[in-house]
């Protein structure tokens, strides 16, 4: 029975595939497309595992209490595992900031565009290097803060101004800024 | 023997690593032009849906793993961030815990059919070794990896399983408290079944690769049991039992799909959603369904060592079956006194899956020694004596000719029509 049948399935195959080949054609990929998507359907669970879990989206924004950092003072805090830099920049500080012509900037940007307006005295960025991802020193008086006055990361020697802007190479962009809002006068929601 | 392989593949790339590292020709050899007995049933289904089942259980298993904790205080609530916070994860972790169900359920069928059809029998001995080797592995994965999520039902079955050591003579309480690695199960338990349960999937991978070989060497047996005559008797394996196989994933995933999405829990045991607590037992504390058989063995015996010897006996016995079994008739079809017998097994196996699940009182008790007593009589009596006793039917000329004539009421494949005898078939 076994050979009488496949027999018949083979020829059938031969003349379908000899009389009409736009449907032998149309069949291939239409079984194509059905094991792609099938095959996609079934990785995407696997990768979308890999993506953050609802406990560690749900961390996401933390709240800082501005009140004790002192003017001059630079604080840091850990959103989404990263250290955040919030300074509480002097009036001389702000002064040079703004007052530095973009040409001159590597990655320009006005400090303008870097601060919430009317609350220009707190400066949050990343507090991560755009170079190789290294925690720049300088929120502490006693750190290095490089030749603007600002941040000197220890690795290979990038600087940024008191707008967190990069001054000197090998870094390529001003440090990130975090999604934050004031709520209140002396509180941010960061994320 | 040293040289290039001379590659008969017309892709250049193919080609060029063919020539290197013959793998393409290998696989076109194995899984393409393979010849394959022309006459399998869906019961042949059940090797490849085992291997479908492995490779399901390491790639969950592997995800999974990315997001489990082996510490005693963590392990369960890790667990249960996977059910409710991972992406995906109660799915990875369903499928995972189904799959285990769904593994042994193919697995037992596929030694269904090797004892139905007598393929265990020489050349094939050592084939099914290595296949009891695996269920062995299987079994231990399955148990270690039933302890991690760290409920209820995962530290008593560890206590209780881990304890059957202890009643070996004199050396017995060393060994527990080695397998341990304390005076209780704890985090140096957890921990290193967990990472035994990571390392045993690639060692059951490696014994199913040499199962294969030794398929490869020996050829497949059949329903009739009768060895290959001739080209005639095979089918390459691709495109025929591609395509026969692909039908048995399909049922298998429709299975495995409405287990995992409509009921999830039904093979659990709702204990093993209590965290671990040492100092409580479970009112009924009873295996996962795949384990009741020889739970069942191990309950049935009033003598702690004796019955945990006949429960490790109940499967070693598997391994010198094919000497067992003095018929040189394979197949079951042929072997009509057999043929009642395999039920009976299959029927005190069922049994004491049933005894297994139920409380050790009354008639459970009774069933289950009934059902421990034919296990054992079956295999070390009834079929050394059978094969002297029974007569066989006649065997088919060959596998393209079974033309015997036999009642209706035998079942089977029945005879060939007219048209396929009188012209043999032309194989290329």
């Amino acid at each position: 029975m076994a050979d009488t049948a496949s027999a018949t399935v083979r020829d059938a195959i031969t003349t379908v595939g000899a009389a009409d080949p736009a449907k032998r054609d149309f069949l291939k990929l239409l079984t194509g497309s059905a094991v792609a998507i099938g095959v996609g359907a079934i990785v995407w669970p696997f990768i979308d595992s890999m993506n953050p879990a609802k406990d560690i989206l749900a961390l996401s924004s933390i709240e800082v209490d501005l009140a004790p950092v002192q003017e001059g003072q630079a604080i840091t805090v850990v959103w989404r595992g990263k250290p955040i830099f919030v300074r509480n920049r002097t009036a001389d500080e702000i002064k040079g900031a703004e007052s530095v012509a973009l040409n001159q900037l590597i990655d320009p940007q006005s400090d303008a565009d870097r601060v919430k307006a009317g609350k220009e005295k707190w400066l949050v960025v990343i507090g991560i290097c755009t170079h190789l991802g290294c925690v720049p020193l300088g929120n502490k008086v006693t750190d290095p803060r490089g030749d603007y006055g600002g941040w000197f990361c220890p690795c290979h020697g990038s600087q940024y101004d008191t707008s967190g802007r990069v001054r000197h190479g090998p870094a390529p962009a001003n440090l990130g800024l975090p999604p934050y809002t004031f709520a209140g006068d002396t509180k941010i929601k960061i994320g | 023997m040293a040289g290039l392989h001379k590659s008969e593949f017309e892709n250049p790339v193919v080609n060029w690593i063919d020539t290197r590292m013959p793998i393409f020709t290998m696989m076109q050899k194995e899984y393409g032009s393979f010849p394959t007995p022309k006459n399998f049933n869906y019961f042949w289904n059940f090797g490849a849906l085992a291997m479908i089942s492995l490779a399901i259980m390491i790639a969950t298993g592997i995800f999974l793993a990315m997001n489990y904790t082996a510490h005693t205080s963590l392990a369960f609530d890790s667990v249960e961030r996977i059910m409710r916070d991972v992406n995906y994860g109660w799915l990875l972790r369903y499928i995972h815990a189904n799959g285990a169900s769904m593994f042994f359920i193919v697995v037992y069928i596929h030694i269904f059919r090797a004892l139905y059809y007598g393929s265990y029998k020489a050349p094939r001995e050592l084939l099914f070794m290595l296949g009891v080797v695996i269920l062995l592995l299987m079994m231990a994965t399955a148990f270690m990896g039933y302890v991690l999520p760290w409920g209820q039902m995962s530290y008593w079955g560890a206590t209780v399983i881990t304890n059957l050591f202890s009643a070996i003579p004199i050396v017995g309480e060393g060994i527990v408290t080695w397998l341990w690695g304390g005076f209780s199960v704890d985090n140096p338990t957890l921990n290193r079944f967990f990472s035994l349960h990571y390392l045993m999937p690639f060692m059951i991978t490696g014994v199913v690769f040499l199962h294969i070989v030794a398929l490869h060497i020996t050829g497949s047996n059949n329903p009739l049991g009768i060895d290959v005559k001739s080209p005639q008797d095979t089918l390459p394996f691709h495109p025929y039992y591609t395509a026969k196989d692909s039908i048995g994933i399909c049922v298998y995933l429709l299975v495995f799909a409405g287990l995992v999405f409509f009921a999830p829990n039904l093979l659990n045991h709702p204990d093993n959603y209590i965290p671990a607590n040492p100092l409580v037992t479970p009112a009924h504390i009873v295996p996962e369904w795949y384990f009741l058989p020889y739970y069942a063995i191990l309950r049935s015996v009033p003598n702690k060592l004796g019955g945990v010897i006949l429960m490790f006996s109940s499967i070693a016995v598997l391994f010198v079956l094919p000497w067992l079994d003095t018929s040189p008739v394979r197949s079951a079809r042929f072997r009509p006194i057999y043929k009642q017998l395999i039920l009976v097994m299959v029927a005190s196996f069922l049994v004491l899956g049933y005894v297994g699940g139920k409380p050790p009182e009354g008639i459970y008790v009774v069933l289950g020694r009934v059902a421990t007593a034919y296990w054992f009589l079956h295999f070390l009596v009834l079929l050394p004596i059978l094969g002297k006793l029974e007569r066989p039917l006649p065997l088919p000329e060959s596998i393209s000719r079974p033309v015997v004539r036999r009642p209706p009421s035998s079942g089977g494949g029945g005879p060939l029509p007219q048209g396929a005898t009188a012209k043999p078939m032309e194989k290329p």
